[in-house]
């Protein structure tokens, strides 16, 4: 029997999605709840001198306003995955940022809350708030190494001084936010000490913990349950300053309280892409080698946080080179933390690094992709580490040929289609191959039916199918009788659902439990002396089609085989700790702390997806709309398990890919440092009318080092090359080089 | 959003009756229709109606598309889809077809009534978040957060130092380039017809005075006089995306043309302006001449003259003019059908 990893499947959870029947966290029927309306604050900078907060008590069905005056001292902020502190909300009359909370308004329904929140007048002593690079007041510094490293190879200088073909850019990249569209929700009720939290979450695991120490109860009296999430895209996969107020609310109120943040509240109460800013230097042989790189990145971040992404990690890595130099800073400004957002580190360092081997193949008159290919390498160049496994020109080629980029002229302005100037660009993708320790029951029944209990999270990428997928493949059983629980603090615990981890995160866990409920029936079955198995050797015998089978074809049904070891259902719990992982690692995961494997840092090997991106762009010539008619990606990920949701993530990161590059960006008033385009009405991202074609080549990986089932993840990549594949399409159509994203009309005229 | 009193309105009469009778705290009364922009300038606190006078059921009335011997008639409780889907329209009077269809998004189009489509207010975010305090739009004598401000999508024809709020729609460039009329009733009872580019108010110092109706006049409809134009013409709008985003800058065109000569040109531009905007001085720089390329920039640069931007906007005044110069170019190479 074939396996049914790697065959396509709709979403098990297909059904209950378009029919409404899904239960995301806000729709939980809790009896008789409180609505909750947050207040937010005006400015970016300063103290709160006074509410005035009569007008919206006096209005009828107002049950409490929570400010720092009266709940100040009853939680801390919540602790961040990455970057030490961030700024504090209700703690203290401080505001650190825009949009900041500073008052929870409680009602009986939803528009009473949010009536009253605007009758509150706030009176604030302002100070001068610094928004942004270059603004008076930031403060830059450089970032340490530990968190995320930094890379020095031979010496750059002396290279680059010999060296006659040269790159040296500035590029930059926008404030973007995630805008799930599922909003930022809470809902939260105690029932005899005990708080339970329904909220879309990336790991509630690390929810729950977080909640427990903010407030200063046992971890084991928190409860948090996310079945189902609209969007994370990174946004939900910390804990919030939002979750602890609000059981600080429901517990005030001996009531359960929901609240449903707005959108706009959704750019100031969570985290963000923070802009970035890079200096990029290439140099190169005649035959065009690299003998040298030097990216030096900066980043903006909140006053206390020191949170970065350092996609030099990536970029330092791409290529061959002997001499590499790369460094991060960090610039804190009066902004709320910013934090993961789809391929964090890669989608705006690779903008800078694929854009400069665009312009150092247009110096050079190379063929892009011939430049990829002479610096290709199946080694990490920073220590000379090799890769697990590299197919990137694999993915070059075949997404080339797909594209047909043989018959690109290499001179821009060339091809033309009535008013509209066509240009075509590529760029290389690239994501770490990470993993993470995660645990996972798995019930297997005498009539056919299995069940697998995982605290993962299903955030839109088809997570509970390949769950399914995995447990039917190794149990033997239709993927229909194959029942998957997520989303549950009650369940077994799964690391965090980011880093393009999950799937290998889960699969493993689940597989390992499988496996040990079929050497529990084997087992039993070989030293039975009744049945067919006895004396045969255990570890042969395979779970398939319902039966016990051996490779002789010897082969019982199922209920016999289960009943034989636990009448009517065997139950097995298994941990997979990946290997470079500590068994601690697993400790930790129960208390609340990821314990993520990452590609990059691995002890002998570097763990990488790669992908190649190839896009053709239309700008109308005297209007300057940029249209995308087609893009082609190439992808060798290692093992697909459904190559159906597969796709629309590949399709997905494409889209999203080319939203970041022509349409994504929170504007800033730099005078008061807040965001202005704060709804999705003109905070861009595609629509259908947008895509037009979009080609996903999965290539085929075989990877036994990355890990056991040679999976590798593909949740980002297809972001990744996208930026830089469309400027540089965007430079072919127009001779013009843009630096900066999103590339817009004003940047053509 | 604020308690209100909703009142239903079973026909013009009533509506207008409604809108008259007025108790002493009844400062604020609106007419609630398509409710696509009212709704949610009330939740957002910005508008603060407290009493709502629904006219959905003026639709049997006010909803239908007429074709006249002289022109054509658009009730004002006419959905957006409904126009745009509407064959004469699609046939006589294609600029008015393509700004709808170009305008938000399907589902918005189908509860969006042609009466309150012309009265959208500005998507200017100053404008639209109650915690900025300087508007003076919303808040008379406030100041202006935008003239120093994120300011890219805002107006650069038609502004005052007061206000740099852009008009966001689009069928109303479609309008005013035909030289539509407006029909409208007064609570007294008595109807008016006068010149649909008369309808909004430049701000000058009273930015939040939009319009030159009284309070109660109810929008009933719209005539657009037929002419040799009228089959001849375009909306062209430019935007950052391709569906479901308002204009950084659009042109309404309609021609006559005798051959490559222009007899008669209509014009008006969205995006760019406090209102919408005729530009009569391209529609002049026009006529008689050739509709050439070079001709067409002529008129544009007319058309922009006197642009005034804040900063992020600059680029819109060449943008409009790139636009209007696309609008003539491809009005002219129309294929128009005997």
């Amino acid at each position: 029997m074939t396996s049914l990893i790697g065959q396509p499947r709709t979403r098990i959870d297909g059904r209950a999605k378009v029919t409404g029947h899904a239960a995301y966290p806000s729709d939980e029927p809790v009896r008789n709840p409180a609505w909750a309306f947050l207040l937010t604050s005006a400015i970016a900078k300063g103290r709160i001198r006074a509410f005035d907060l009569d007008e919206a008590r006096s209005l009828p069905g107002v049950l409490d306003i929570l400010t720092h005056q009266n709940v100040g001292d009853q939680t801390k902020p919540p602790k961040q995955q990455a970057g030490g502190d961030t700024t504090t909300t209700m703690e203290s009359d401080r505001v650190w940022h825009d949009g900041q909370i500073i008052g929870v308004v409680l009602a009986d329904t939803y528009e009473t809350a949010r009536d009253a929140a605007f009758r509150v007048k706030v009176h604030y002593d302002r100070q001068a708030p610094a928004a942004t690079f270059d603004q008076p007041g930031v403060e830059a510094h450089y970032r340490e190494p530990g968190e995320h490293e930094d890379y020095e190879v031979g010496d750059v200088d002396a290279a680059l001084a010999a060296t006659e073909v040269k790159v040296d850019q500035w590029y930059e990249t926008p404030t973007q936010h995630h805008n799930p569209i599922e909003l930022f929700t809470t809902t939260a009720e105690w029932n005899e000490g005990e708080l339970t939290i329904w909220e879309p979450s990336q790991f509630v695991y690390g929810l729950r913990n977080n909640v427990a120490g903010q407030i200063g109860i046992d971890p084991a009296k928190v409860h948090v349950i996310s079945k189902f999430v609209g969007g994370a895209f990174g946004s939900k996969g910390g804990a919030t300053a939002r979750t602890a107020w609000i059981a600080i609310a429901a517990r005030r109120l001996g009531r359960a309280v929901k609240l449903v943040a707005t959108r706009d509240q959704g750019f100031t109460i969570a985290t963000y892409r923070a802009e970035t800013r890079h200096h990029l230097q290439l140099g190169a042989t005649p035959d065009g080698k690299l003998t040298a790189l030097r990216h030096e990145g900066w980043e903006v971040t909140s006053r206390p946080s020191n949170y970065n992404v350092s996609g030099t990690e990536t970029t330092a890595r791409m290529y061959a080179c002997p001499n590499i130099l790369t460094k991060v800073n960090v610039v804190h400004a009066d902004r709320n933390t910013p934090g993961f957002m789809r391929a964090p580190p890669d989608t705006p360092y690779m903008f800078a690094l694929e854009s400069a081997m665009d312009e150092l193949a247009v110096a050079m008159r190379i063929d892009p992709v011939e430049l990829r290919r002479i610096n290709d390498t199946a080694s990490d160049p920073t220590d000379g580490v090799p890769y697990s496994s590299r197919h990137l020109m694999e993915c070059f080629d075949q997404a080339a040929e797909r594209f047909g980029w043989a018959s690109r002229s290499p001179e821009p302005r060339q091809m033309r289609e009535g008013d509209w100037l066509i240009g075509w660009g590529c760029a290389s993708a690239a994501y770490p191959s990470n993993i993470a320790s995660t645990a996972a029951r798995v019930t297997l029944r005498s009539d056919g039916h299995a069940m697998v209990e995982i605290a993962g999270h299903d955030i839109g990428t088809g997570a509970y199918t390949v769950a399914a997928i995995t447990a039917a493949d190794r149990l033997g059983v239709d993927i229909d009788k194959s029942a998957v629980k997520m989303g549950d603090t009650d369940l077994p615990p799964a690391s965090l659902a980011a880093g393009s981890s999950h799937t290998a995160t889960i699969t493993h866990a689940i597989a390992k439990a499988c496996n040990g409920i079929l050497a529990k029936v084997a087992q039993a079955a070989v030293v039975s002396s009744e049945g067919p198995f006895a004396g045969k050797e255990a570890a042969s015998l395979r779970l398939s089609e319902g039966k016990l089978i051996a490779p002789d074809g010897t082969a019982e049904p199922l209920e016999q085989a289960v009943n034989r070891v636990s009448k009517g259902a065997l139950e097995v719990y298994a941990e997979h700790i990946p290997q470079g992982l500590s068994p601690e690692s697993m400790e930790k995961l129960y208390q609340g702390q990821p314990p993520m494997l990452r590609g990059q840092s691995r002890e002998g090997v570097r763990a990488y997806a790669f992908g190649a991106q190839f896009v053709e762009v239309r700008i109308h010539r005297l209007t300057c709309e940029i249209r995308v008619p087609r893009m082609v990606g190439a992808f060798a990920s290692g093992t697909i398990v459904n190559p159906l949701t597969a796709h629309s993530q590949y399709m997905g990161g494409m889209i999203w890919g080319l939203g970041a590059a022509l349409e994504e960006k929170t504007e800033i008033d730099l005078a008061h440092a807040r965001y202005v385009n704060d709804n999705i009405a003109e905070y861009h991202v595609p629509v259908n009318a947008d895509v037009s074609r979009v080609d996903v080549i999965m290539v085929p990986e075989t990877d036994q080092q990355v890990n056991p089932l040679g999976i590798k993840g593909i949740g980002e990549i297809g972001i990744v090359g996208m930026n830089a594949a469309i400027a540089n399409a965007v430079w072919h159509a127009t001779g013009r080089r843009i630096r900066k994203l999103p590339i817009r009309i004003e940047d053509l005229l | 959003m604020r308690e209100f009193v909703l009142e239903r309105a079973g026909d013009t009469v009533e509506a207008l009756r409604r809108a008259a009778a007025r108790t002493p705290e009844d400062g604020n009364m609106q007419y609630l229709a398509g409710g696509t922009n009212l709704l949610d300038l009330m939740k957002l606190d910005v508008m603060r109606p407290n009493r709502l006078v629904d006219i959905a059921p003026l639709a049997v009335e006010h909803g239908r598309v007429r074709k006249l011997e002289d022109g054509l008639w658009l009730g004002a409780a006419v959905k957006m889809s409904q126009a745009a889907d509407d064959p004469d329209v699609q046939s006589d009077y294609p600029v008015i077809a393509q700004s709808l269809t170009q305008a938000a998004s399907a589902q918005l189009r189908n509860m969006a009534t042609l009466g309150g489509n012309v009265l959208q207010r500005t998507r200017c975010n100053y404008f639209r978040d109650t915690s900025w305090g300087a508007c003076n739009k919303r808040e008379p004598g406030t100041g202006c957060a935008a003239m120093d401000g994120c300011n890219r999508r805002l107006a650069v024809l038609g502004v005052s130092d007061q206000c740099i709020a852009n008009y966001p729609g689009d069928f109303a460039q479609a309008l005013i380039a035909l030289g539509a009329e407006v029909n409208v009733f007064g609570t007294d009872g008595r109807d008016r017809t006068f010149a649909f580019e008369t309808l909004h108010r430049l701000p000058g110092d009273t930015p939040h005075i939009e319009t030159t109706l009284e309070p109660g006049d109810l929008i009933t409809g719209f005539k657009i006089p037929a002419g040799p134009w009228t089959r001849r013409s375009r909306y062209v709008k430019v935007r950052d995306r391709t569906s479901y985003d308002f204009a950084l800058a659009s042109a309404a065109v309609a021609l006559a043309l005798d051959g490559d000569r222009v007899v008669s040109a209509r014009i008006a531009l969205g995006g760019l302006a406090s209102v919408p905007w005729r530009a009569h001085a391209a529609e002049d720089a026009l006529e008689g001449r050739v509709l050439s390329e070079a001709n067409a920039q002529g008129a544009a640069a007319a058309a922009l003259e006197g642009a005034v931007a804040h900063g992020d906007n600059a680029f819109k005044v060449e943008l409009g003019g790139r636009t209007l110069v696309r609008a003539l170019v491809e009005t002219r190479d129309m294929e128009i059908m005997p």
